[in-house]
């Protein structure tokens, strides 16, 4: 692999190359450059566009450029290099790119158009985005997401996206965790599913037209590297089980997170990690792999036949008040089943997070409100039959809206909920509980969302980039729009405009040849291994040792566990996984299989990150760092820095490289949500 | 050609046909019912509609109208039964909400048309088609008269009447709704409409059916009794 | 809470898109009321792969019931006998203890069935392709609050656009139609100023791909709205032939 050598060559003085200190591995000298432009903040962005590289009409449509993965990074990048003449090459697993899991995204995008007239600004959305990843986050690429964020709300309604409107017919907002203001777009309870229709109608107005080639149940299954740079890809035909090979001048991956490592977790039962983990296995640096959102309101796990966690949106966080009862014994009755949410009188409820944090009351980001959950439940506090529940109350709300305002607000999910947990929330509380939900790290990539190898960009949740330690409710839409609509096609011509002279390569060089020997003879061994226990069976023990040690509360102790514990269950899986039925047919088990593979790995590799960051900050917490009060410690002498972890080999532990994190604009403090 | 070529083309067609006989149906009916107010009403209608171009002309677009609508149903109904794949359900329900009527229109359709066989048989075929061969009609009143009093004659046309208003009840708004003239408002109405339409028109044509059913024979009876 | 009931299984089998398919029927004891339908066919599966078989194949993802993967005919309803829900929102609460629950891929001619209860749904996407779609490029674009919009419409355009392309109105119609879904596309783009402007232009091209697609005519018997899980009312269908029928009489 080339890697190495390339990025030494880019690097520029300015950014600090920092030594590794792992142990067992050489000092790896390379450095990581982040290539943020020069200029003050507000002008960095700009600059870069007045600057860059640009790739001519009739050029354009000599150069192919594959897009894996159909959510609203991909599909939205997909649509607009195929609007700019690009040719292009989309992939996605579902049957139809409309069924991307940003599609499940329920309350919001978020933008800085102070259309509220509150005091909204593009700074105060980046000085926002920033606090609420705790200090771990490029404050370049955030300030360029704030300043992108009007242009996708613009660019959306012009694409018939039906957001909610006042009776003026001006567009309505909401407020969501982490933010004074209301800056957050909505429509209904389903904004994600309408953001991504948008996405799609473009991609498909391009898939007519011919310039986006579409491969649905298509899975790629390893990224081809020829000279140091990415080229095409190896996926698999999920119908007739045949592997395919696809050549490109670029790779641009937009395929999710990898919350699935928990098993349940709010994400599609598809999501998954392996085109990330592929990536890094060639040599892409996976960035801050520890952090994971655990979202607060959730509906509770309920059984052990449970197939995924349901989330209940943070917009009910606007009207809810959550609660735990202020009495032990009471809290005893309802595990028991002998009191009701309702049958407990105002008094003795305790709603703790107003209680600790008076200034944003509910609407504290979400890792803070999910700790504050389990705290109390820790504290045998929780309301349902496993103890692992609090209160989501809306009776205030219905008194002081009345019932009929808080249905058209929230009737959907209100309806979910019922059908669901089979209680209605008008006159019971809704029980939730934190829940996986979205995940901060992923693969490094640089301002021009390049990765480590050249050629290969990521987008959206796959990468690490905008969101630091914790996410904000509403911005994940956003980053992946303004990723795919707004920053890839700028920033990925930089790179096509040097590639104009290199003509379509042929799938039969051996580069192909050896990336696909190497899916087969994969497939091959797990095909052979005939064992006795499922792909879910083993999934279910990752997921509860990563839930129980690299969840919520994360100790020196319990990570060291958790390593061992997945050395365990990687062997367990390796000797006796049973696949049935055939490689070369539809063979879901086949699928599945692929992808716990790489979620034990991604599963040990986040285990290791958070071992490694001896502090809390954000979605990351450390039971040894909190203050007095319990709340999440930084070390911000140490850890200021994106932990980028390269693969070394199977078998070798990888090697953490880091990127310093400059705050040059923004004065770093302790996040205070209290006052 | 649109109302060949696209699906919405042909409905548009069945819409405006059907639309058209239901008119047809009302003026019919309206007819119909003069002959139990006035017997020399009736005939005089007979005689007006008779072999006279105007009616020949209206008879003509009429048996256009049906024809055509029977053509497009059939064609509709073999491009459906083809869009349904070649295996079926095992288990198939109703969903709430669905009338029975719009289910069976095919088989409901075929009934009504039976029904007009017959009708022409009996009453056409010895009136209009009798005058343009250039021979007397019957007498309108007196075919009516002698046609009901037979009691399986009045009932086949009961059983025929009954076909129709089920076929009607669904007709009128599913015309109204593919021409396109229904909202969420209006959905409801438009139903309320057609079952209106559906029962005056099969009310009509079944109280002569009955009136004259009973005329033949129960007053005759009570005359002889007498 | 913690009810369990005992059912009856049968299921289609088909090995590929030209295999004859059957029903195989299988017993399943001790499933909770309170697990999805979709949780139901994990258990089924688990048991089949202890056996050592072949897993029955179906498609899902999200399982909350917006990416509208998963499909279904449950006991002669699609997405199951519930209204308003998708089958991964379907409980077995709503199945009492002992019953036969006969599980059935969509069937219709334009979604052929690839395995099991697993069916090709990319007509679909076909339709939209031809024209659901407002034709604007990215970037460009005016103010999102340039054009204000009433709030009637916007939001009787945000029921249209719930539709989530599931397929179940084209399974439940007894004439294979595509109406609803189409309808759902084009009321949504027609009732906002974004999208009017080739409104004549998209009915024509979309219902022409539906045609072509070799999907039914609508006869309006309404099943089609009964069974969509996202409730996109019949009112939509109206809508898309007055769209059609003036565009055309416009020509």
């Amino acid at each position: 692999m080339a890697t190495k050598k390339d990025i030494q060559e880019t690097a520029t003085p300015k950014v600090e190359a920092v030594k590794e200190a792992a142990p067992k591995a050489k000092a790896v000298e390379e450095k990581i450059d982040a290539k943020i432009p020069e200029g003050p903040l507000a002008e960095k962005w700009s600059n870069y566009k007045a600057h860059q590289k640009l790739v001519n009409p009739a050029n354009k449509r000599k150069l192919d450029v594959i897009v894996v993965g159909t959510g609203l990074a991909g599909a939205s990048a997909a649509a607009s290099l195929a609007e700019m003449g690009f040719n292009v090459l989309n992939f996605c697993i579902q049957d139809s790119p409309r069924r991307a899991h940003s599609i499940a995204a329920q309350g919001g995008i978020n933008a800085a158009k102070n259309y509220q007239n509150d005091g909204d600004s593009v700074y105060r959305l980046f000085y926002d985005t920033i606090k609420g990843g705790d200090y771990r986050a490029r404050e370049a690429n955030v300030y360029r997401l704030a300043e992108v964020s009007n242009n996708i709300i613009d660019q959306c309604v012009a694409q018939g996206v039906p957001f909610a409107r006042e009776y003026g017919g001006l567009l309505d907002n909401r407020s969501f965790g982490g933010a004074q203001v209301s800056r957050t777009f909505y429509a209904k309870g389903q904004t994600g599913q309408q953001l991504l229709l948008g996405a799609y109608s473009a991609l498909s107005r391009q898939i007519g037209k011919g310039k986006v080639k579409m491969y649905s149940r298509y899975e790629m299954l390893d990224v081809v590297i020829i000279d140091g740079r990415a080229r095409g890809i190896i996926a698999r035909n999920l119908v007739t089980g045949r592997i395919e090979r696809f050549f490109a001048h670029a790779v641009v991956l937009g395929t999710g997170g990898y919350g699935n490592t928990f098993f349940l977790s709010t994400n599609a039962m598809a999501s998954n990690g392996s085109a990330a983990m592929q990536i890094y296995k060639k040599g892409a640096y996976f960035a801050n792999p520890c952090y994971a959102q655990i979202h607060p309101t959730c509906i509770p796990v309920h059984g052990a036949f449970q197939s995924k966690l349901t989330l209940m949106s943070e917009s009910l966080r606007n009207d809810g008040r959550i609660w735990v009862p202020k009495k032990l014994e009471d809290a005893k009755a309802l595990q028991a089943g002998k009191l009701k949410g309702r049958d407990i009188p105002e008094e003795d409820r305790d709603y703790y997070l107003e209680r600790r944090y008076p200034a944003f009351g509910n609407l504290v980001p979400r890792d803070v409100a999910s700790r504050a959950a389990k705290e109390r439940c820790d504290a045998g506090f929780g309301v349902n039959a496993t103890g692992l529940a609090v209160f989501l109350d809306f009776s205030d709300a219905i008194k002081r809206l009345g019932k009929d305002v808080v249905a058209q607000k929230y009737g959907n999910l209100f309806q979910m909920y019922e059908k669901i947990v089979d209680e209605n929330p008008y006159e019971d509380p809704m029980m939730i509980f934190p829940a996986i939900h979205y995940t901060m790290g992923g693969i490094w990539v640089d301002y021009e969302l390049m990765t480590s190898i050249k050629g290969l960009f990521c987008i959206g949740e796959a990468n690490f980039s905008d969101h630091g330690a914790n996410r904000l409710g509403a911005s994940a839409l956003m980053q992946g729009l303004a990723d795919g609509y707004f920053v890839l096609p700028y920033t990925i011509q930089n790179y096509l405009a040097d590639q104009i002279t290199v003509p379509r390569m042929s799938t039969d060089l051996p580069e192909f040849d050896e990336a696909e020997k190497a899916v087969k003879d994969k497939i091959a061994k797990l095909m052979s291994i005939q064992g006795t226990r499922s792909v879910d069976s083993i999934h279910r023990e990752l997921g509860l040792v990563m839930w129980d040690y690299v969840g919520m509360g994360r100790t020196k102790a319990g990570l060291e566990t958790a390593i061992k514990k997945i050395d365990e269950i990687r062997k367990l899986f390796w000797s006796s996984v049973y696949i049935p039925g055939k490689a070369d047919d539809l063979n879901v088990e086949l699928e599945k299989a692929i992808r716990l593979a790489d979620f034990i790995e991604i599963g040990q590799l986040m285990a290791r990150d958070a071992l490694m960051r001896e502090e809390s900050c954000g979605g990351h917490f450390r039971e040894e760092y909190q203050t007095p009060e319990g709340e999440a410690l930084r070390q911000d002498d140490k850890f200021s820095f994106a932990s980028c972890w390269k693969y070394m080999g199977e078998g070798k532990e990888p090697v953490m490289l880091k990127e310093p994190l400059d705050y040059e604009f923004t004065e770093r403090k302790t996040r205070n949500y209290k006052n | 050609m649109w109302l060949i070529n696209s699906s919405v083309g042909r409905k548009f067609v069945m819409s405006i046909t059907g639309a058209c006989l239901v008119l047809f149906l009302l003026f019919h009916g309206t007819m119909n019912l003069v002959a139990i107010i006035s017997e020399d009403g009736y005939n005089m209608i007979c005689e007006f509609l008779g072999a006279n171009w105007y009616a020949l002309v209206g008879t003509a677009g009429l048996a256009f109208l049906a024809c055509l609508h029977i053509l497009y149903a059939l064609i509709l109904n073999v491009q459906n039964y083809r869009a349904r794949g070649t295996a079926r359900y095992a288990v198939s329900d109703r969903s709430n909400g669905v009338e029975w009527s719009s289910m069976n229109m095919l088989v409901l359709g075929f009934i009504i048309l039976a029904g007009i066989v017959l009708h022409l048989c009996n009453f056409w075929a010895k009136m209009q088609l009798v005058e343009i061969m250039g021979e007397e009609p019957a007498s309108g009143v007196e075919l009516i008269k002698y046609t009901f009093s037979q009691w399986y004659y009045a009932l086949l046309y009961i059983v025929w009447l009954f076909s129709l208003w089920f076929h009607l009840t669904h007709g009128v708004w599913s015309s109204m709704q593919t021409l396109g003239w229904s909202n969420n408002i209006w959905l409801p109405r438009i139903k309320c409409i057609s079952n209106i339409v559906a029962t005056l028109v099969v009310l009509m044509f079944a109280a002569v059916v009955v009136y004259f059913f009973i005329a033949g024979n129960c007053c005759g009876a009570a005359a002889c009794a007498a | 809470m913690d009810k369990t009931i005992n059912i009856t299984l049968k299921v289609w089998r088909q090995a590929g898109p030209k295999a004859k398919g059957h029903f195989e029927t299988y017993k399943l004891n001790n499933i909770s009321t309170d697990s999805s339908f979709l949780e139901m066919l994990d258990v089924l599966n688990e048991q089949l792969i202890s056996e050592k078989k072949e897993p029955v194949v179906f498609d899902h993802d999200c399982r909350e019931g917006i990416c509208g993967m998963c499909s279904l005919y449950i006991n002669g309803h699609p997405h199951g006998p519930d209204s308003a829900v998708t089958t991964c929102q379907l409980h077995m609460r709503r199945f009492h203890d002992g019953e036969t629950i006969t599980v059935e891929p969509w069937r219709s001619n334009a979604f052929p069935v690839i395995k099991d209860l697993m069916v090709d749904r990319r007509a679909y996407d076909k339709i939209i392709q031809a024209g659901g779609f407002v034709s604007v490029n990215t970037g460009g674009v005016p103010d999102a609050n340039a054009i204000p919009i009433p709030k009637k419409n916007a939001d009787e355009a945000m029921d249209n656009a719930s539709c989530i392309g599931c397929g179940a109105c084209a399974a439940a119609c007894k004439n294979g139609s595509a109406m609803l879904f189409v309808a759902a596309k084009v009321s949504q783009l027609a009732l906002l100023p974004q999208g009017r402007v080739e409104a004549a232009n998209r009915v024509k091209a979309m219902l022409g791909k539906m045609d072509e697609l070799g999907f039914g005519n609508c006869t309006n018997t309404g099943a089609c709205a009964a069974e969509c899980p996202k409730s996109v009312p019949l009112s939509a269908i109206a809508r898309l032939n007055r769209e059609f029928i003036c565009a055309k009489f416009k020509d």
